[in-house]
């Protein structure tokens, strides 16, 4: 399947990650290439065959409203390259 | 051309479990930034998300109040956007086979019931809280993961006024199901509008916009008024309206265009693969069922019934469950069988003192027998209806009994007219125009000499004698 650079520029935008025009040359054809692989499974027959949700055959699986240990905020924050007060610290985004 | 307005609203509801929806944090309110969140609510990898089976059973119960038909089998669903209040960059949430769907809520439009769809109510995780400052943004991921009911209505809402009404009920519904305290203030309750207008009588949809920041039920009326508004105008003026998403401006009541322009399919989605499927078989729908309590509209037709209110007092005492049941604990308590004075009571001055002290009518500390003495003194003429309101408010402030209140205070009534004669000649005397309007055929003048009595005697004056004092002195003199 042909991807054009624009749809491959769409989902960047989408995912909020910028490409430099080497990166989305290598990325488009990346994707291309994987996009061809997956599209094997269009000769796949599945008439008849319920839509999957999940691979592992399970189902039901819960547990019960009990609290377990939360992390310590130290933990939780240790990897945050900017934190104050408890909270991670962003760039302002507002939509 | 004549348009009507085609409305529907997303609710979502915050569920009332102990711990998030998919993973053992607490769920507290107001915690400390970022200190009930682990490895599956911050979506650490090789962490996995395992259902809380609370959350399921609440979704389930909210779905059969609703009227919904609850699936036997489903599953969630990852939906992605990318956002600092989520720190998985998915949202784990129901995407085509929602726990419940195919519903109805019937809610009350001038004196009809008008019965709105129910389209879905799926499970979703909550997303955390960022708190905007200067250049950036603080991010708090406590609340992300906690267990959102999202119900989605359809588009059977012709009116803001419907949409309030539609917000009203189905909050007390969620309400007396004790899953939520759906209290808005805390974001327990948020609601989200769809809106677009047409021809009346044609049934195709126009363009929509979705509202966002609605803050409380009136916010989503003002909106919505708003922007129907807003199309109408634009329908005038030939120009196109554009799907977007706009947000409710509480100051300058108005909506703004969000920049955003995410559609559906933007959201990909696709199952979610940490994630198995559940089955809900009949016997579990059967048995949860079992534990939905009487419902208000049910409660509300009961209290006509059983205690001869009007439509309107059973409406209002059923709002919430605390209210219902606080109402109807005096109203079985009252010895007679007109229990008018009761609701009376609870709907004005009690609802009043409440209001004043920002608390629920549940929470005044009036006992069944208390509020029984408080009537009983009015209705034998010993106190007025003044004092009666008096005696109220001292009573909640101190805790005493009617009868020390009116004794210390002096609050018994003045039926003997010897004592209210004097009182009378003076308002007489200072009253002449008004004394003039009454003699000149203006029967009503005559209740303001009355409250000027009332007035001079600090409301000890009983009122009707006072009324047919004057009427006998001015109508003879």
């Amino acid at each position: 399947m042909a991807l054009s650079k624009e749809t491959v520029r769409y989902v960047a935008d989408l995912s909020r990650i910028e490409l430099r025009p080497e990166e989305l040359e290598e990325l488009s054809r990346q994707l291309e290439a994987i996009l061809e692989f997956i599209d094997q499974l269009d000769k796949a027959d599945i008439a008849g065959v319920e839509p999957t949700s999940h691979v592992a055959g399970l189902a039901n699986v819960m547990r019960d409203d009990v609290p377990v240990s939360s992390l310590p905020v130290e933990k939780t924050l240790a990897n945050a390259p900017h934190k104050e007060g408890g909270y991670f610290v962003v760039p302002k985004v507002i939509e | 051309m004549e348009y009507e307005p085609v409305i529907g609203l997303e609710v979502h509801v915050q569920l009332e479990t102990r711990t998030k929806v998919f993973c053992g944090c607490l769920t507290d309110f107001g915690a400390e930034p970022n200190t009930q969140v682990c490895p599956v609510c911050l979506g650490f990898p090789g962490s996995l998300p395992v259902l809380n089976k609370t959350a399921l059973e609440y979704s389930i119960k909210v779905g059969l109040a609703l009227n919904c038909a609850i699936q036997g089998f489903t599953k969630f669903d990852r939906k992605h956007y990318y956002y600092p209040d989520l720190p998985k960059n998915i949202q784990i949430s129901q995407y085509d086979l929602p726990i419940a769907k195919d519903g109805y809520l019937d809610i009350g439009v001038n004196g009809q019931t008008k019965r709105i769809g129910i389209r879905r109510a799926h499970l979703e995780e909550d997303a955390g809280k960022l708190i905007h400052r200067g250049n950036a943004s603080l991010v708090d991921y406590n609340r992300t993961g906690q267990p959102l009911l999202e119900i989605v209505s359809e588009p059977d809402i012709s009116a803001p006024e419907e949409a309030y009404e539609y917000l009203t009920d189905l909050k007390s519904v969620v309400e007396y199901l004790d899953v939520s305290d759906c209290d808005m203030e805390k974001g327990s309750l948020r609601c989200d509008a769809n809106i677009s207008v047409r021809p009346r009588g044609t049934k195709e949809l126009g363009t929509k916009s979705e509202i966002k920041n609605l803050n409380s039920f009136k916010a989503v009326r003002d909106a919505l008024q708003y922007e129907i508004n807003r199309h109408l105008e634009l329908k005038a003026a030939g120009e196109q309206i554009v799907q977007e998403t706009r947000l409710w401006d509480e100051k300058e009541t108005k909506t703004l265009s969000m920049r955003s322009k995410e559609e559906a399919k933007d959201y990909r989605y696709f199952p979610e693969p940490d994630l198995p499927p559940f089955t809900i078989d009949k016997s579990r729908i059967g048995e949860i069922r079992k534990t939905i309590p009487e419902l208000p509209k049910e409660k509300m037709r009961r209290f006509m019934k059983d205690y001869g209110l009007t439509l309107y007092d059973a409406r209002l005492l059923v709002i919430s469950k605390n209210t219902s049941l606080y109402a109807e604990e005096r109203l079985k308590a009252f010895p007679s069988k007109d229990k008018k004075p009761v609701a009376n009571w609870l709907i004005g001055p009690m609802a009043q003192e409440a209001n004043s002290r920002n608390k629920e009518l549940a929470d005044i500390p009036v006992s069944p027998a208390a509020l029984n003495e408080i009537i009983g003194l009015v209705e034998s003429g010993q106190i007025s209806n003044l004092a009666a309101k008096t005696v109220l408010t001292e009573m909640i402030d101190s805790g005493k009994n009617a009868g020390t209140i009116v004794r210390e205070k002096n609050l018994v009534q003045i039926s003997d007219e010897s004592a209210l004669a004097t009182e009378m000649e003076a308002v007489i005397k200072e009253n002449p125009k008004v004394v003039g309007d009454f003699k000149a055929g203006k029967e009503n003048s005559i209740m303001f000499l009355v409250g000027q009595v009332m007035k001079r005697t600090k409301g000890k004056a009983n009122p009707k004698i006072v009324r047919d004092m004057l009427k006998r002195r001015l109508t003879d003199a």
